[in-house]
């Protein structure tokens, strides 16, 4: 019974196919499959705007939206009422096409890095061998979007905010592949799937997930960072401060592209906690063993929420990193000690199992955390100021 | 350490976020028009016209002496007299505004009209939810907008009106004595004057004993 | 020869094409970057999954990235003031016909030298990564020197920027 409820949708478009003749039936699974993604990732997306408003609003000491429908749940209906009707401006000298297809570009890139994750058990719409190579490629296609966004837009501010965006995305790109390769490593494949069953383990009631290895919590760390930067949440989102550039490359952006350029941010935000519960959390499956009973769709998609609760959180209490901190703070931390994370990693597995290289490990990158924490971000001591013709 | 200013700021909100579903003062927002903040006591918008007992017209403490007309600084006030006359709290005969209207588009709550009224007509009233959709005459408030009862101003201001209450009752009491002092001389002096005129003839005109003796008219 | 090869291969022809008859520069830079869309599908198509990804991942998430940049922070994105093609057009021609001719030999050589229908042989991400840290690690570490050199020469560069505004 628990297994059928975990397999639930597998079995529902397997009984749904067999209306369909023999020879359209690979093509019509892959169609539902796609369809299913399309369904709910929005409608995710469109629960994960109010839950935003509303959970900020509780941090920040007031009520959210609470107007629309039961506590305020149906204001995403109105959002998108109203970003449908909204009139499309488009200005009178930007580059027609490319301000057309950027959100375009945007939105296919988006939406292809949710092929390869592992939803549930058997669940993953396109098993591949270099499932996580072709996330990130989809992930690095976002940046021609926005790039083509920013300076279509013929603005001003719209180009700044689309280089700060680009220069963020590349500069935290190299973090984030780096925290995945450890995963790689210990793995010995870059399939998704193949990384989820690897930690599917338990050691009495604990599970073998990576993020309870010190490599792991460490990895974990980092590309959650990378993984905020990349997809521009506070503290990184800079590029889209309202109140640093207006709305940065999304300025000319009105009604619909608007709200498929927050689609495409918002579901980036899905995809890439998708991917970080994939390789660091177990993806899908239970934190306990006597809790495998769930189903594992559910496990998965309780931990994608987790994920965006953290993210709201963080917006809740961060201030804003200026540019400047920001790519300090990717090369001189982020970077080394991704890097020596790797070394870790190695070490990791080459020393053998035991308590000797836990401690090794921890104390390695605790010291190193300590120590690049003091160096590398140490705060330049300004003195007073002296001005030489005010006095 | 890097990181340890980060985990604080988190408690503090993750406080914030939990304390906002059982807390009152972690969940300040007042949810307007369905809730509402009570008005402080010495909340002042604009002014109104206070009229003692039921009927409006003939409690009006007003006597349009026109003094807060003359004292408003962007003189928003406009009193007609009246041609006849009516009796006030201690029963002398006075004039009454025949028309009195305030423009609360200009006025600018100063309070000087309630400072300089010598009887206790005027007051600043605490509502607020005077938006009208009439741009013509909707904020222009008449005597009869204006009147609010006396129980009214206890219930906006209570200590204010108390003390007026308390202050209107002495002068009425010093007054009603004063009578009662002026009236017990005049029967004196009617006694007198009835005793001693065997001889002469009854003057007609005697003096008219004044009922309120108190201020001069 | 399926449909999808000639689709494919149309789709990156046009980007080359449009890549060099555009006349603003940001709208070539846009174009060649379809053309490295059409290659990696076309890696892609040959179940070569490692190098269609890579192709994906390097060129188009930052060599076009970098190609822009190029773009933006030279003149370059001003419309030129006169046409796209350049007056030696015919030496030009005459240069890329004769490679395209030895290219064209070459490739026609070693398809007769392999079998007709030949199984593509399962090039898997671990033999790759074998045969990079194997047979071939002498260019992988020379390819790294390069980087690093190129890293380098980067922050120099920035940094005497930096000396001449102070």
């Amino acid at each position: 019974m628990a297994d059928k409820l975990d397999q639930i949708f597998i079995l529902l478009r397997d009984w749904l196919i067999h209306f369909l003749p023999a020879a359209l039936r690979p093509f019509a699974a892959v169609v539902l499959g796609v369809v299913a993604i399309v369904c709910v990732f929005p409608g995710l997306f469109a629960l994960t705007t109010v839950f935003e408003r509303k959970g900020l609003g509780r941090m920040q000491n007031r009520l959210g939206p609470n107007r629309v429908g039961p506590f305020g749940f149906f204001q995403p209906v109105a959002d998108g009422i109203k970003s449908l009707t909204k009139e499309d401006i488009v200005p009178l000298s930007a580059d027609a096409v490319v301000h057309f297809l950027a959100p375009l570009v945007l939105v296919v890139a988006v939406f292809m890095g949710f092929a390869v994750l592992p939803l549930g058990r058997n669940m993953v719409l396109v098993d591949m061998d270099a499932g996580l190579l072709f996330f990130f490629a989809m992930g690095a296609s976002t940046e021609v979007s926005i790039f083509m966004a920013g300076w279509s837009s013929r603005n001003k501010y719209s180009i700044l905010g689309a280089m700060r965006a680009i220069a963020q995305m590349i500069s935290y790109e190299v973090p984030l592949l780096l925290s995945s390769v450890t995963v790689v490593m210990i793995t010995g494949s870059l399939s998704l799937t193949k990384i989820v069953e690897a930690q599917n383990h338990y050691t009495g009631v604990f599970p073998n997930w990576y993020v309870f290895t010190p490599w792991g919590f460490a990895s974990f760390l980092m590309f959650a960072i990378a993984a905020t930067a990349e997809t521009n949440r506070t503290p990184f989102d800079l590029p889209e401060g309202e109140s640093e550039l207006v709305a940065g490359y999304f300025t000319e952006y009105s009604g619909f592209k608007f709200a498929l350029f927050f689609l495409g941010e918002y579901l980036g935000m899905f995809s890439i906690s998708g991917l970080g519960a994939t390789l660091f959390l177990g993806g899908w499956s239970a934190p306990f063993s006597f809790l495998t009973w769930v189903p594992s769709w559910i496990w998965f998609f309780s931990k994608d929420m987790a994920a965006i609760f953290i993210f709201i959180w963080m917006r809740g209490t961060l201030p804003r990193l200026r540019q400047d901190q920001l790519m300090n703070f990717a090369w001189k931390f982020v970077l080394p000690f991704t890097l020596l994370n790797l070394l870790v990693t190695a070490l990791w597995r080459f020393m053998d199992g035991g308590w000797l290289r836990w401690v090794v490990c921890s104390a390695i990158l605790a010291g190193a955390y300590v120590l690049m924490g003091r160096t590398g971000m140490a705060r330049k001591n300004y003195g007073p100021r002296s001005y030489r013709y005010a006095e | 350490m890097l990181g340890e200013g980060i985990v604080k700021g988190m408690l503090e909100t993750a406080k914030n976020f939990a304390g906002s579903f059982v807390s009152e003062e972690r969940l300040t927002t007042v949810e307007y028009p369905e809730q509402r903040v009570p008005t402080a006591e010495n909340a002042r918008v604009f002014p109104f016209l206070v009229y003692d007992g039921p009927d409006w017209e003939a409690g009006l403490r007003c006597v349009a002496c026109q003094i807060c007309e003359k004292e408003c600084p962007p003189k928003c006030i406009y009193i007609e007299k009246s041609k006849d006359k009516k009796p006030d709290y201690v029963g002398k005969p006075q004039i009454y505004p025949a028309r009195f209207d305030i423009d609360i588009s200009v006025c600018m709550s100063c309070q000087i009209c309630v400072e300089v009224c010598p009887f206790e007509a005027i007051k600043m009233n605490t509502e607020f939810e005077l938006a009208t959709d009439d741009r013509f005459g909707g904020l222009l408030l008449d005597r009869r907008q204006l009147a609010e009862s006396n129980e009214y101003y206890h219930r906006i201001h209570p200590t204010e009106a108390a003390e007026v209450d308390a202050r209107l009752a002495e002068e009425k009491a010093k007054a009603e004595a004063k009578a009662k002092a002026a009236a017990e001389a005049a029967a004196a002096k009617a006694a007198a004057a009835a005793a001693a005129p065997k001889a002469e003839a009854p003057k007609p005109g005697a003096p008219k004993s004044d009922p309120s003796g108190a201020e001069g008219d | 020869m399926s449909v999808i090869f000639f689709l494919v291969a149309a789709l990156t022809v046009a980007g080359g094409l449009a890549a060099v008859l555009f006349k603003n520069t940001v709208h070539c830079a846009l174009a060649v970057t379809v053309a490295f869309a059409g290659l990696a599908l076309l890696f892609l198509s040959l179940d070569a999954q490692f190098a269609g990804f890579a192709q994906v991942l390097v060129y188009i998430g930052a060599v076009a990235i970098l190609v822009v940049f190029a773009i933006l922070l030279t003149r370059g994105s001003e419309t030129p003031q006169s046409g796209v093609f350049s007056k030696s057009w015919f030496t030009g021609l005459v240069i890329a016909a004769g490679i395209f001719a030895v290219l064209g030999w070459a490739v026609m050589q070693s398809a007769h030298a392999l079998p007709q229908q030949a199984a593509a042989p399962a090039v898997t991400v671990h033999d790759i990564g074998v045969a990079l840290v194997g047979r071939y690690v002498l260019p992988l570490e020379i390819v790294a020197l390069l980087l690093t050199a190129a890293t380098i020469g980067a922050v120099i560069v920035a940094l005497h920027e930096k000396e001449r505004t102070q």
